[in-house]
């Protein structure tokens, strides 16, 4: 799959903008689930996700092919969800509770995936439970857990992804996993 | 007390995979001995199974599009390459109309006068077109609504349009001329009937149109 994006992105490169749907197509679900836990809203997660990919189109002449990239793009959509946590008012989170929508919406977007057997729907509550509980979690601890545990890049590649040093990454690693253990360890 | 301190870190540092060999058996004495941290590697263990268990996000439906609809418009250029190699066959039938439509046949007409692409050193003696022995045409040469004869040397490929290749008495076949007189280092092609010298335009034309998209 590499080999087939890496292609991909030679032709958007000299100018063959419909060979970049074919990249969207094969990043948009993990770009939008990386916006979607780290904004908590389905509305903002699509439209920095959308953003994400329309900078990297833009910008594609200064992607280094010898590098992943999967971790270019991350790169760029993480900077963005970043910057957009930073412009929140602070009565942000206020309004959102209040209302009871924002930030919980995606539990509800699981919830109503279609019918599920009975069996399921226990599962479907810890899976709730769990995301709450990952959705909790200081930004900073988030983001590193996410890209570590759902998107599988490795300490190195998020380091670069969010430009900080390894040694801060494997901290907040620790402190991520510390945090979520305490919330799970009953479940 | 220190000693757990000593192998939370450690239990870490297994879960990141970058634990040495000292290390692991050092964490793996202090399990052996020490059920509370047996049980919070157990822990750390579990939710990281946890995390990984929760469901895969799917994008909203229509998400591509809408990012393609946003892009900058791309190079007209490029989009009409990418559309002539798609469909070569279209294209040579667009093409066609468009000759159709610019007055193809009223050129055709027209066209019945002797063309030569590169009559420099060459001999023309009414409709006929003759390469002087002696004498080397350095590239393809074209000859259009002429006969020609070669007694010298073409360096490239020749193309006859509405005539033929002759030698001094007669006209004979393309084979028995080439034998016997002067030589065509490349291909030699008559092209006689309307169509093919429509035929032959379009090809050129679409060589043209990918040669500049390279
Ligand atoms: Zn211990």
């Amino acid at each position: 799959m590499e080999l087939i994006i890496r292609e991909k992105i030679k032709q958007v490169k000299k100018g063959d903008q419909t060979a970049f749907e074919d990249v969207v197509m094969f990043y948009q679900d993990k770009i939008y689930q990386h916006c979607l836990r780290m904004l908590g809203n389905q509305h903002e997660a699509e439209d920095i996700a959308q953003e994400a990919f329309i900078r990297a189109y833009v910008n594609i002449h200064s992607y280094d092919e010898r590098r992943k990239f999967s971790t270019w793009l991350y790169r760029i959509a993480t900077n963005l969800t970043i910057d957009r946590l930073r412009k929140r008012k602070p009565d942000y989170y206020l309004d959102a509770e209040v209302k009871g929508t924002d930030g919980l919406d995606m539990y509800s977007q699981l919830a109503a995936d279609e019918k599920l057997p009975e069996d399921e729907l226990e599962g479907l509550e810890l899976q709730t439970y769990i995301q709450k509980q990952i959705a909790e979690l200081p930004s900073k601890y988030r983001s590193i857990i996410m890209l570590r545990y759902l998107e599988d890049f490795s300490l190195q590649e998020i380091s670069e992804i969010l430009d900080i040093p390894i040694g801060t990454v494997k901290t907040r690693i620790h402190r991520g996993r510390e945090a979520l253990r305490k919330k799970l360890r009953h479940v | 007390m220190d000693c757990h301190k000593k192998a939370l870190e450690l239990m870490h540092k297994h879960l990141d995979g970058d634990i040495t060999r000292a290390e692991e058996h050092e964490l793996k004495v202090h399990l052996e001995e020490c059920l509370a941290c047996q049980k919070h590697l157990h822990e750390l263990k579990r939710t990281v199974t946890l995390i990984q268990s929760t469901e895969r996000i799917k994008a909203p439906e229509g998400f591509a599009s809408k990012v393609m609809d946003q892009l900058p418009i791309e190079k007209k250029r490029v989009r009409y390459l990418r559309w002539f190699k798609m469909h070569p066959v279209l294209t040579a039938a667009a093409i066609f109309f468009i000759f159709m439509l610019t007055g193809l046949f009223s050129v055709w007409e027209k066209d019945t006068q002797l063309m030569v692409s590169n009559p420099e050193n060459l001999i023309v003696k009414g409709d006929l077109v003759i390469v002087p022995e002696g004498v080397t045409v350095d590239g393809d040469l074209v000859v259009q609504n002429g006969n020609l004869r070669i007694d010298g040397t073409v360096d490239g490929n020749v193309t006859l349009i509405n005539g033929k290749l002759v030698d001094e008495t007669d006209v004979l076949d393309s084979d028995g001329l080439m034998a016997s007189v002067g030589a065509v280092n490349g291909e030699l092609k008559e092209v006689d009937a309307v169509f093919e010298w429509v035929w032959y335009h379009i090809q050129n034309l679409v060589k043209g149109v990918f040669a500049f998209g390279d």
